[in-house]
């Protein structure tokens, strides 16, 4: 019991501190998973929709494939991109490895297999309603698609505060491909690390209990930013 | 909703470009060890080294394999590792050029209070590790290929302890040395660690040093240059400044005074003449 109330009076220190070095590194986790959620939902939704709205053939395995992709071990998705970036590997020369760069790429390769399996799954319970008074009023399936979008946006909402919260809540991937620099790559989730490396245990939890409440304040703030989508 | 999702992208992608902008500071990147990074030693160095030549240094803080990789891919500008046979592998191999010594500290092994392989107060790390062996007492390894590690396992050798059967008292972690301390804290098992960690770890429980003081437990560390002839993004001149410092008269002041409750944990190499 001990132990939990040194972590809560430690995040309650670090706060109150308003610990500049702390405002830098939870900046940064927002950036780079903000980031990651929004690229990967303007990649993910439209493949999403289009899994909905088309029929073709590999569709179902693409769709299983996204279900599937759903469990991808961070540190696996981390050590891919590291080969990728590394300078000695294919996109070496574009200088991410080490930086924000490098892990808002890994982050969005986490946040794309959620995005596609929950868009998909809330556009095709819009189109298996909607769809067919949809082409009634002469709407092509193409024309169809931000119709669709617009109207699954619940669900979309979901899918969007779901990756937002892998990507935040990782360490595996960016503690490899960000290389947990101080004062350049270091997030909430690689200092909780290191916190805990070091053994100042109350302290790394401390973090997590911040970690978490930004966590809780992103979430709400989407859900209430939702209804402003509405037209 | 399109005008909504058009901003947020847009915004995004400014925070990605003011990420790009804050980018352009002078700095180097510097793979280094876990024992450098976690014992808070770089937290005196690397400002004072900013101060004098306005370089910044990135230290990506891994395992010494880990860092010499790193070093390898040309994904870093220098090195500060800690294991002589993998530095000089590292230089022979082309990888890196000019390695010199720095600084050392030393290793102690560390275990818990009630000694069940009895070595506390011992000097011969040799003995330590044999008594812990005969003994089967649990024992922590990093068991990832780090100088540490590295070491460890020369000791397992030279005490004619075979490992080759994976006994039940040996713990292979695969860990950096904190994480490996804080697993070794919560099973009692004895563990190797470097005198730096373990004077900054605070998760001690009923660990206590058993043995140090052994020659053999010295810990070298070396600055080495990764090879300009890995391309041009090395920044062969700026990682020049660093290692020049790093040996200098004023390098070497600064990574002395470093200190945790007032023990001195680097100590510069080779030692100060005496005149």
């Amino acid at each position: 019991m001990n132990d939990f109330s040194r972590a809560f009076s430690a995040a309650l220190e670090l706060i109150l501190r308003g610990d500049a070095e702390l405002l830098a590194i939870v900046l940064l986790s927002l950036k780079v998973s903000f980031s990651a959620a929004v690229i990967g939902f303007a990649l993910g939704a439209p493949c999403g929709a289009a899994l909905a709205l088309w029929r073709f053939p590999g569709r179902r395995l693409l769709i299983a494939l996204a279900n599937a992709l759903l469990g991808l071990p961070p540190v696996v998705v981390g050590l891919f991109v590291y080969l990728l970036l590394t300078r000695s590997g294919p996109l070496g020369s574009l200088g991410w490895l080490f930086t924000p760069a490098a892990m808002i790429f890994a982050q969005t390769i986490l946040t794309l297999p959620i995005i596609i399996a929950l868009s998909h799954r809330a556009c095709e319970a819009v189109w298996s309603q909607h769809g067919d008074s949809l082409r009634i009023v002469g709407a092509t399936r193409l024309r169809a698609v931000p119709m669709v979008l617009a109207m699954a946006r619940t669900g979309l909402v979901t899918a969007f505060i779901a990756a937002f919260g892998r990507a935040i809540a990782e360490v595996g991937a960016i503690i490899i491909v960000g290389g947990n620099i101080r004062g350049h790559t270091r997030t909430m989730t690689t200092s909780i690390a290191l916190e805990t490396s070091r053994g100042e245990l109350a302290l790394a939890l401390g973090l997590g209990i911040i970690l978490i409440a930004i966590s809780l304040a992103v979430s709400v703030a989407a859900l209430l930013l939702a209804p402003a989508g509405k037209r | 909703m399109r005008k909504f999702r058009a901003s947020i992208i847009l915004g995004a992608f400014s925070l990605i470009a003011a990420g790009a902008a804050q980018a352009q500071e002078r700095f180097i990147t510097l793979a280094s060890t876990t024992s450098t990074e976690q014992s808070g030693l770089f937290d005196t160095l690397l400002p004072a080294f900013r101060a004098a030549t306005g370089i910044t240094v990135r230290v990506v803080a891994v395992g010494t394999g880990q860092a010499l990789a790193i070093g390898a891919r040309g994904d870093a500008d220098a090195l500060l590792v800690h294991d002589r046979v993998g530095e000089d592998k590292f230089v022979t191999e082309g990888h890196g050029i000019d390695r010199r010594d720095v600084m050392f500290n030393d290793f102690v092994i560390v275990g818990p209070k009630n000694d069940p392989a009895g070595i506390r107060g011992l000097k011969d790390a040799k003995e330590a590790f044999s008594r812990i062996a005969k003994t089967s007492s649990p024992f922590a390894s990093r068991g990832d290929d780090s100088g540490t590690h590295r070491m460890e396992l020369r000791f397992w050798k030279t005490a004619g302890v075979a490992l080759g059967g994976k006994p039940q008292w040996y713990r292979e972690l695969g860990q950096g040395m904190g994480p490996t301390l804080n697993t070794a804290a919560g099973l009692n098992a004895y563990v190797l660690a470097d005198r730096a960690t373990w004077a900054n770890f605070r998760n001690r429980r009923d660990l206590d040093i058993l043995s140090e003081g052994d020659l053999a437990l010295y810990n070298p560390y070396g600055s080495i240059l990764v090879n300009p002839a890995k391309g041009a993004h090395i920044k062969a001149a700026d990682a020049k400044i660093w290692h020049e410092w790093l040996t200098s008269p004023s390098g070497r002041r600064t990574l002395a005074s470093f200190r945790i409750n007032n023990e001195q944990l680097f100590f510069p190499l080779p030692p100060e003449p005496t005149n």
